[in-house]
């Protein structure tokens, strides 16, 4: 309801500004040529949508998949977490940007940079919370299980893991909105269609207004996908979200 | 919560499987354990001996930092003294809150030393069920912690303990973060359920009461660095009732060898 209103609010603005001549069209196009473009370029809107919403997806998959195992890995080996924990916050001062036309040139135009590129800025906060959630565990309950014989792996397994969903749902969250940035990015690296590419190729043809639909139709996607993990989480981890755990 | 009476006056009859193992004792003799931590050596036991027989319950009540829990977790195998012998059954360590799984439902969370000794999901449930009504839990069993009292929820982590099958039952302040209410009715309830279930016991408190309520015997720690200082025999009859003239003589009497102690 607030939002709506602020977005309202904003639009409205947004339009007076634009046609009170505050900027050149071809630079900043009011809402409504923006919505007019959504409608009559829905089918090459679509079809670039797509492309890239495949992108995101499959990048996003390989991301939390990657982040999860290598989480795990590192939760159960010291070594490996002070061997791999500088190598991965390293990764994230990778200057995408530029690395990404020289991943295209190196991997081929296809699907394969755009999962490499996706895959590599959402992997992070995957293996961030994830890791975080499994070493959240109580002291006290490890005690617990060991006195009940348990193995290192069952200790993951009964208690590690499902203690970890909360944790891995909110770096996934984070994930998805970067991932819509990556896929985008990924594709004017080189890419003869998605979003990405028709952004690009709609500016120097002063089509400014269906770039700004694009634009729309991302922001669109990245809600939906966070507004589905907000659904998977309240589904999956609802004692995460009870405040009430301790009086009854 | 259900009626009260279900739950004292159930049959005598165990309702979970008797311990894997013969009945076992605990026996530790001169045990040193000293902390190392960044601020210097913390001695946390000193010279401590303890002996419990088997299915003995022993209340360990000592002033706050006096190594209780450190004392439990040597029982526990969960460290090793720096100097002197432990020697313990197979033990069960139950921790001060009860830590039940959120995601997973009373009768899971009652069940899981079963799952983890390799039954399946279904056995380990059809066979924690039945004790569900002895421990005055009985159409609960889906029931998740966040919904249970604490009352409940600490019969589930006492069930949880039972099942895991051991002689030995270390319990770390069980009662300690109930309301007073509750606390006292727990401790009638595990006095009963503990003269259904024998097990050695061996659990701290720092409530004097409740262990001349529950306990055979008192053992009273010094103030850190740990060791007995005390011993009171509780050789009174069960049910026990804390206004019994009887039993506040000893509590009075532990509490002078604690206070002895603490000045």
């Amino acid at each position: 309801m607030g939002a709506a209103l602020l977005v309202l609010a904003l639009l409205a603005g947004w339009e007076l500004y634009a046609d009170l001549g505050g900027v050149d069209q071809f630079l900043l196009p009011a809402p409504s040529d923006v919505a007019a473009s959504l409608w009559t370029d829905r089918g090459l809107l679509w079809a670039n949508f797509t492309v890239t919403a495949g992108e995101v997806l499959l990048g996003i998959a390989v991301a939390v998949a990657a982040g999860v195992a290598l989480a795990v890995a590192i939760h159960l080996s010291r070594t490996l977490r002070r061997a791999t924990y500088p190598l991965l916050v390293a990764s994230q001062t990778i200057p995408i940007v530029i690395v990404a036309p020289l991943l295209v040139a190196w991997l081929g135009y296809d699907l394969a940079p755009k999962l490499a590129i996706v895959g590599l800025i959402c992997f992070f906060p995957v293996v961030v919370t994830t890791l975080d959630g499994l070493a959240g565990v109580d002291p006290d309950l490890r005690k617990l299980m060991r006195t009940l014989d348990a193995s290192r792996l069952q200790i993951l397994r009964h208690v590690e893991g499902p203690a970890a969903l909360p944790a891995l749902l909110s770096g996934a969250k984070i994930a998805v909105t970067v991932a819509v940035i990556g896929a985008v990015l990924a594709e004017q690296a080189g890419s003869s269609d998605g979003l990405g590419h028709l952004i690009l190729q709609s500016i120097p043809q002063f089509e400014t207004a269906r770039s700004w639909a694009a634009v729309v139709v991302l922001a669109g996607f990245a809600i939906v996908l966070f507004g589905v993990l907000a659904l998977a989480e309240r589904r999956l981890v609802p004692w995460a979200h009870r405040s009430e755990g301790d009086v009854a | 919560m259900p009626a009260k009476g279900a739950m004292t006056t159930t049959a005598e009859v165990p309702v979970a499987p008797p311990p894997a193992t013969a009945p076992a004792g605990v026996l530790i003799e001169a045990v040193d354990r000293t902390y190392r931590t960044r601020r210097g050596a913390v001695p946390a036991l000193s010279g401590l001996s303890l002996r419990v027989e088997a299915d003995e319950i022993v209340a360990v009540v000592g002033p706050s930092g006096c190594g209780k829990s450190t004392l439990l977790e040597l029982v526990c195998d969960l460290q090793e003294p720096d100097a002197g012998r432990v020697e313990a059954g197979p033990a069960v360590y139950m921790p001060q809150r009860d830590l039940l799984l959120p995601w997973a439902s009373a009768l899971d969370n009652a069940a899981l030393p079963l799952r983890i000794h390799g039954a399946s999901r279904a056995s380990a449930r059809e066979r924690a069920r039945p004790a569900f009504a002895a421990f005055g839990l009985a159409g609960f069993e889906a029931a998740r912690p966040a919904e249970l009292s604490g009352g409940m929820r600490q019969r589930v982590a006492f069930l949880r303990t039972l099942l895991a099958g051991k002689p030995v039952l270390a319990l770390d302040e069980p009662f300690a973060s109930l309301d007073a209410l509750t606390r006292a009715d727990m401790q009638a309830w595990l006095a009963g359920a503990l003269l259904r279930e024998p097990r050695t016991v061996l659990f701290v408190t720092h409530d004097v009461e409740e262990a001349v309520v529950l306990a055979d015997r008192v053992v009273v720690l010094s103030p850190r660095p740990g060791h007995v200082v005390a011993e009171v025999q509780v050789p009174l009859p069960r049910p026990r009732s804390r206004t019994d003239g009887a039993v506040v003589a000893l509590r009075e009497s532990a509490m002078r060898a604690l206070e002895g102690r603490t000045i």
